[in-house]
């Protein structure tokens, strides 16, 4: 669980009258925020007016409604920290929905305040009016509508408990012009306490010891984890660090938990899943004991339900019940936190003096590593012509011992960045998972840019997803953010090519990226710096020159236009239904008669 | 999917909530956007003081859905608490109907003994016309309601159904 961190010396006391605009900043300062992302209009002018008459919190002015909420969502995700959006009514609202919609799919904690029309104008169709609460309800975790300046301290804080605790998630507070104006009584964070919201973070005992004994009678044991254990903060990363080595069990991760266990430790399989690795897959797939740690069961994941992981016994750890038993049925549910539950799980298992079969495991990891010689993400290597794969572990290989972040768009280049980076650390890694935003890459780079100054921040983007929150490359100007866009540029929505080209008989409806901008001059028109490289032997000098700039850089990587994205499992397929690309090594005997329908 | 997992059935639900605005568009929201069935829906304020609603809802699905429907009712952050009462085992079930009935003669007699046999009053009455107000479980009001049919049957008002557990303890 992340919390936020607000002194108490600075809190300002229960009881002081103010303005609903004053107590705005107030209670962000009492929860400890120090940047916000926004966009004034009409319904939130006495907030943006208490905004400048104060110092202790800075706005970042984007370009778009939709781009504040990936924005925070960025900073949020690379700091622990709650995001902070500010919006105007109606449009202003209505732009930040994908945002708030995006937040809400990937367990984001983000704080939404939304000005509305005076109380008495609600209902009348008032000038950018729009039932923001009502528009918002199904994409927030939850939101409020505060029509009594008495209530809005309480509100907003209650806010921010309600974003960051249990499964993080949107919540927006939508505030009427005249309960801005309007003089009430502060109440300071530490007088809250949410009436009903309490998630459950540990779990039972009966349930550590049953998960404990599972694990240690498995044969073919595997650690599914996921974005729950971001989440659940860096502590969860390093007992599962911990719990993975004393027990010996390969661990695979989501697309939302990359980060949370080394890359570079050897009992890492890879990403699973649609664009995982074989071996990652193949493991799931054959294992006997599966320990979901915070993740969702996604379909992504799963492929045809009948066929996953068919000879498995499941335990799934997940803070929210309503994720349990939701796609899969499981052996073992065990609802807390994952920080909580895997320390009572490592404490179980020293004090029963448990250990894992060993030579079961040994021949798991034979099993494992047969797999792993396949090499599926093997590519097709060239001289001629950039790669989109080379372009990624070029790129890789130049920030890898930095300070990084790595932000992406949807598409190929999504995938292949999650393919090619090799995440180290939690919070390192933010895509758009959940919903797939196109436009979530460049906005959520300034936002974990803004959280973490010193820090080299890219976003590997597509020609196409770039352009949708294209305008924010000025946001990155006027704050001085040094983003660096990596454009993966194959002059196709390569993802919904590769579709076509695989599921649609080649028909290229509509997904060529016709009329593309000069993306060297228009880094150059905002201010930036551009950058274009087509030739694999210039890539590495070229990536240089991007890192040592000191400004926001589009980097146009000009890459081979056919290249599909493999392994792939085509969606409602089964694990064993994957396709590889053509350079994966062919096993003969070496694999399972499963294994053997593979290719 | 075992044949266990498919089998529909039907459930009562009881939640306990905050009475503020929005929370019963939030329920059946989830209901909507998730698509579950809602069969009856009743809400109403149970506790002025605490501002607290309950709302009950029958809703069926296989035991998977019902599963889930409980746990995402329980997210919602005003709910205080859901219980199945179907899963919890006793409990009792009520729902109110006014049936009008029009007619005369032998027809008029006849909704007035069968009114009589299933425990229903007459609440209002022309010459030409009876309200019956009839309380029980809901197919024994679907039951009046189609008997009534032949006999005049103008529109029928249901509450939907309300429910609560036997014994002392409380939601
Ligand atoms: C083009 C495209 C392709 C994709 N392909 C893949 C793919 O090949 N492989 C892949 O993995 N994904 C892929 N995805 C992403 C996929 O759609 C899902 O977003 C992702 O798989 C979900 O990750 P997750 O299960 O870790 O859940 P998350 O969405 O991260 O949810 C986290 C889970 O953990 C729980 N949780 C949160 N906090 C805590 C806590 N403190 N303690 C315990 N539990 C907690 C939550 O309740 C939730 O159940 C793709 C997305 C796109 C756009
Ligand atoms: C807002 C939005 N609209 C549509 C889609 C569907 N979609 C998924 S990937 C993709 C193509 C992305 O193209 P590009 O950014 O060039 O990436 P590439 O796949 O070529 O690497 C599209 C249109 C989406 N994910 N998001
Ligand atoms: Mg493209």
């Amino acid at each position: 669980m992340t919390t936020a961190t607000a002194s108490a010396a600075t809190a300002t006391p229960t009881g002081t009258k103010m303005t609903g605009a004053e107590m705005v900043i107030k209670a962000f300062a009492d929860q400890g925020v120090a940047h916000i992302f926004g966009y004034p209009g009409g319904a939130v002018l006495p907030i943006y007016d208490a905004l400048f008459l104060q110092d202790q919190i800075e706005h970042i002015l984007v370009r778009h409604e939709q781009a504040a909420v990936h924005a925070a969502e960025g900073y949020a995700r690379s700091s622990g920290k709650v995001g902070v959006v500010l919006v105007t009514s109606g449009p202003g609202a209505t732009n930040a929905v994908t945002g708030l919609a995006d937040a809400l799919m990937d367990s984001i904690p983000i704080v939404c305040i939304s000005g509305q029309v005076a109380t008495h104008l609600i209902g009348n169709d008032a000038f950018q009016e729009c039932d923001t609460v009502g528009i918002t309800r199904p994409c927030t975790k939850h939101n409020y509508l505060v029509r009594d300046v008495n209530d809005l301290a309480r509100v907003l804080h209650e806010a921010f408990y309600v974003a960051q605790n249990g499964r993080p998630g949107p919540v927006v507070v939508d505030i009427p012009k005249d309960v801005q104006f309007a003089t009430g009584t502060y109440v300071g964070r530490e007088n809250i306490q949410h009436k009903t919201y309490r998630p459950k973070l540990e779990a039972e005992d009966a349930q550590i010891n049953a998960a404990v004994e599972m694990i240690a009678s498995a044969k073919k044991p595997i650690f599914y984890t996921g974005g729950g254990v971001i989440n659940s903060g860096p502590e969860a990363s390093r007992l599962l660090r911990a719990f993975a080595r004393e027990t010996g069990v390969p661990v695979t991760s989501t697309l939302m938990g990359l980060g949370a266990f080394p890359a570079s430790d050897p009992q890492w399989l890879g990403m699973l899943g649609m664009h995982g690795t074989y071996e990652a897959n193949l493991a799931m797939h054959d294992c006997d004991v599966m320990v979901c740690i915070g993740a969702r069961f996604d379909d992504r994941i799963t492929g045809r339900l009948d066929a996953f992981a068919p000879h498995s016994k499941k335990i799934h750890i997940d803070i929210d019940p309503s994720s349990i038993n939701k796609n899969v049925k499981v052996d073992l549910p065990i609802v807390g936190d994952v920080a909580r539950v895997l320390g009572a799980m490592s404490r179980a298992w020293a004090a029963k003096g448990l250990s894992t079969d060993k030579a079961a495991l040994t021949a798991w990891w034979a099993q494992i590593d047969r797999w792993r010689s396949r090499q599926c993400l093997a590519y097709r290597a060239s001289d001629t012509i950039i790669k989109p794969q080379y372009a990624i572990e070029r790129l890789y290989n130049a920030v890898k011992d930095k300070d990084v972040y790595i932000t992406t768009e949807v598409g190929q280049h999504q995938m292949w960045a999650a393919q090619f980076c090799h995440f180290e650390e939690p919070n390192r890694w933010l895509t758009s998972g959940g919903l797939g935003t196109m436009g979530y890459g460049l906005p959520a780079a300034i936002g974990a840019q803004k959280a973490h100054p010193g820090a080299l921040v890219v976003d590997i983007a597509g020609e196409a997803s770039i352009q949708m929150n294209m305008q924010e490359m000025s946001t990155a100007m006027q704050f001085d953010l040094p983003v660096k866009v990596f454009i993966l540029n194959n002059k196709y929505m390569g993802m919904v090519r590769q579709w076509q080209e695989l599921l649609h008989g080649g028909r290229y409806s509509h997904s060529y990226s016709e009329a593309l901008p000069d993306f060297v001059k228009l880094a150059d028109a905002f201010g930036g710096v551009g950058i274009r490289c087509d030739k694999p032997a210039d890539l590495d000098a070229a990536i240089q020159e991007m890192i040592s700039v000191k400004r926001p850089v589009i980097f146009d990587c000009i890459v081979d236009q056919q290249e599909n994205c493999f392994p792939m499992i085509p969606s409602g397929r089964a694990h064993n239904e994957m396709i590889l690309g053509d350079m994966a090594v062919d096993l003969d005997e070496a694999i399972t008669d499963e294994g053997k329908m593979l290719v | 999917m075992p044949e266990a997992q498919e089998r529909i059935e039907r459930h009562t639900l009881s939640v306990l909530v905050d009475n503020e605005p929005g929370v019963l568009a939030r329920v059946i929201g989830l209901f909507s956007g998730r698509g579950y069935n809602i069969d009856s829906l009743t809400v109403s304020e149970v506790s002025a003081e605490s501002h607290l609603s309950r709302i009950t809802i029958v809703t069926t699905g296989t035991p998977m859905v019902i599963e889930q429907i409980r746990n995402q009712l329980d997210r919602l952050v005003p709910v205080h608490r859901v219980q199945d009462l179907t899963v919890e085992g006793h409990y009792l079930e009520r729902e109110l109907a006014m049936v009008k009935v029009r007619g005369t003669g032998e027809a008029r007699s006849e909704a007035l003994r069968l009114a009589e046999a299933f425990r229903a009053r007459v609440i209002d009455a022309t010459r030409e016309s009876f309200v019956f107000e009839i309380t029980g479980k809901s197919d024994k009001i679907d039951q009046f309601a189609h008997l009534m049919e032949p006999l005049g049957l103008v529109e029928v008002a249901r509450t939907g159904v309300v429910a609560i557990s036997r014994g002392p303890t409380a939601l």
